[in-house]
């Protein structure tokens, strides 16, 4: 069963700041879930069986590509921090 | 005067035609209705503001000829459709400042034909809800009793074509999402086979469950919107190319149903003696009503609240306070991007990453997400093998009729299961549709619901035409 340590390390994880008084009530609702959902962990089949699906080719072709630039200011529109075309964002390294 | 209470798309393409309004004077109407009912039912999120713009446009295409289904037809677009220009936050905090910089496909077809754009509706939060109450923007109310809930996720397009504010809306179908408000709020609501309406521009859930769906009055109004935007899409990996659109030309005549499914419990009673009643007179227009036996599809919810949490975890993973959206300062990258999701995304969307995040996590995968992808191929073989012997499959729509405000909101299982019915169509893939079926005793709609083989929306739109009049 899933514990507080589990809900830290999921929030981690998924890069999600919790706050103290959240972490039992989602530990609540995760169990209440994982009670419901474990039907499917119950039902006995040997997945090795899954046979793939028809497989094809959905990329499109790589063909005329679009100048340089024309979108850029665009969707830098919606950054929340941009310098010289560039979305900005802290140091990394 | 417009007779706004019985128009649909088909009167108002007669009368726009033949001049007996303009499409101005139709917008005009739909915006009346929404200044006078908006403020309680909180339907609209945004009405935009060239509405009378695009409607005179409209007009003149008619003047000149240039006439489609849809020239001058008010729509209302749940918000996590993008609309160049416009803003969609998908009911969430985390884009509220978002405006998108492309138009969905389904946006440009119907911009092509001149369709009148009313505005952006409520829902829950990134689609993540079944009663439209999850969205940073406030409830949205039932039009036909405002103690209640209109549905989700897409409540907000159902509300607004039901309390009269737009003649027609799209919203968007994960596992329900459409069927089920439509149910709620008694309206004509169509999941499309997956594939048939392009994904490009809708802010995915569960890229795999995922379509555009429609909201209208009549049967008649869902096969002219389905038709206008069924096509293949370069720009949509998983649209069904035109080759592959065979489409079956004979008339359903036989009715499966999946009875142990219906006897699990937690069906109202009064839906399922409404249910019984519409079977009684489908079999006496003619059709044949048969038993089936599907196992398998009692495991369809709990499959589907595996599958679309883990696409959730990934899909969402793009809102790191940095592309786009609301940020949050921190101290350093890490911090922005936990403070940024932390604040932005509200409980439920919070919850369904956690639980993607713990699926998809080393050690759980195989036992919950291959488990899960291994049955729902179970699930869609065994549907696949009952439309052998069947042309449609039938069930109620939902379990229970339009539940009161701020019920099942502390009990997350309990607002998953009122999506019970509806998660075998997502999970195959096939086309389903939701049709009033009548009223309860305490004056609310009941809905009757059909599932058609893949690509076979035409048996839907045929048997949907009669059982409105039934």
């Amino acid at each position: 069963m899933v514990n507080i340590q589990d809900v830290e390390k999921l929030a981690q994880l998924a890069r999600i700041d919790i706050s103290e008084g959240e972490k039992e009530e989602l530990l609540k609702d995760l169990r209440g879930i994982l009670d419901y959902i474990d039907q499917v962990r119950a039902v006995s089949v040997d997945i090795g069986e899954r046979e793939a699906g028809e497989v094809r080719n959905v990329m499109r072709e790589d063909a005329n590509p679009h100048e340089s630039g024309v979108y850029t200011e665009k969707i830098l529109a919606s950054a929340p921090a941009t310098e010289n075309g560039y979305v900005k964002v802290k140091q990394i390294l | 005067m417009i007779n706004l209470k019985d128009i649909t798309i088909s009167k108002a393409r007669i009368s726009l035609d033949s001049k007996e309004f303009s499409a101005r004077e139709l917008a005009q109407a739909y915006l009346d209705v929404i200044k006078e009912k908006n403020t309680e039912i909180n339907a609209y999120l945004e009405v935009f503001g060239d509405v009378l713009e695009q409607a005179d446009n409209a007009d003149k295409m008619i003047s000149e000829g240039k006439i489609f289904p849809l020239t001058g037809i008010p729509f209302a677009f749940k918000d996590n459709i993008l609309i160049e220009g416009r803003h969609a936050s998908a009911g969430s905090k985390i884009l509220e400042n978002y405006v998108a910089s492309y138009d969905a496909t389904v946006i440009k077809l119907l911009k092509d034909q001149g369709a009148v754009f009313l505005g952006r509706t409520n829902m829950d939060e990134f689609a993540m809800g079944s009663s439209t109450q999850t969205s940073a923007y406030g409830i949205t109310k039932n039009p036909v009793d405002i103690t209640r809930v209109p549905g989700g996720s897409s409540g907000g397009s159902a509300a607004a074509v039901a309390s009269g504010m737009t003649l027609v809306a799209l919203g968007t179908e994960t596992c329900g999402s459409v069927r089920q408000p439509a149910s709620f709020c008694g309206l004509v609501g169509l999941k499309p086979t997956y594939g048939a309406l392009s994904r490009y521009g809708l802010m995915a859930m569960g890229n795999s469950l995922d379509q555009p769906a429609p909201f209208t009055k009549t049967v008649i109004d869902s096969e002219i919107i389905f038709k206008t935007l069924s096509e293949y899409d370069l720009m949509d990996s998983t649209s069904m190319p035109e080759n592959m659109r065979v489409v079956d030309n004979k008339k359903p005549k036989k009715i499966g149903v999946p009875r142990s499914f219906l006897n699990q419990g937690g069906v109202d009673t009064e839906v399922l003696a409404n249910f019984e009643q519409s079977l009684e007179k489908l079999k006496n227009i003619g059709y044949e009503i048969v038993d089936i036996d599907l196992p398998i599809l009692e495991y369809s919810l709990a499959v589907y609240y595996i599958i679309m949490p883990a696409e959730v975890s990934t899909n969402l993973s793009r809102f790191d306070g940095i592309r786009y959206g609301y940020s949050a300062d921190g101290k350093d990258l890490m911090e922005v991007y936990m403070k940024s999701r932390g604040q932005g995304f509200g409980k439920e969307v919070r919850r369904r990453i956690m639980l993607g995040t713990y699926i998809l996590s080393h050690g759980y995968y195989d036992a919950y997400y291959n488990k899960a992808v291994f049955l729902r191929d179970k699930i869609t073989k065994d549907i696949d093998e009952a439309f052998k012997n069947v042309d449609l499959i039938a069930t109620p729509t939902t379990p229970t009729t339009a539940f009161k405000i701020g019920e099942k909101m502390d009990d997350p299982v309990a607002m998953y299961l009122s999506d019970i019915f509806s998660a075998p169509a997502n999970l195959s893939g096939c086309p389903s549709i939701a049709i009033p079926s009548g009223i309860s005793s305490d004056g609310l709609p009941l809905s009757f619901q059909f599932v058609a083989p893949r690509l076979c929306e035409d048996f839907l739109f045929d048997i949907g035409k009669k059982f409105e009049t039934m």
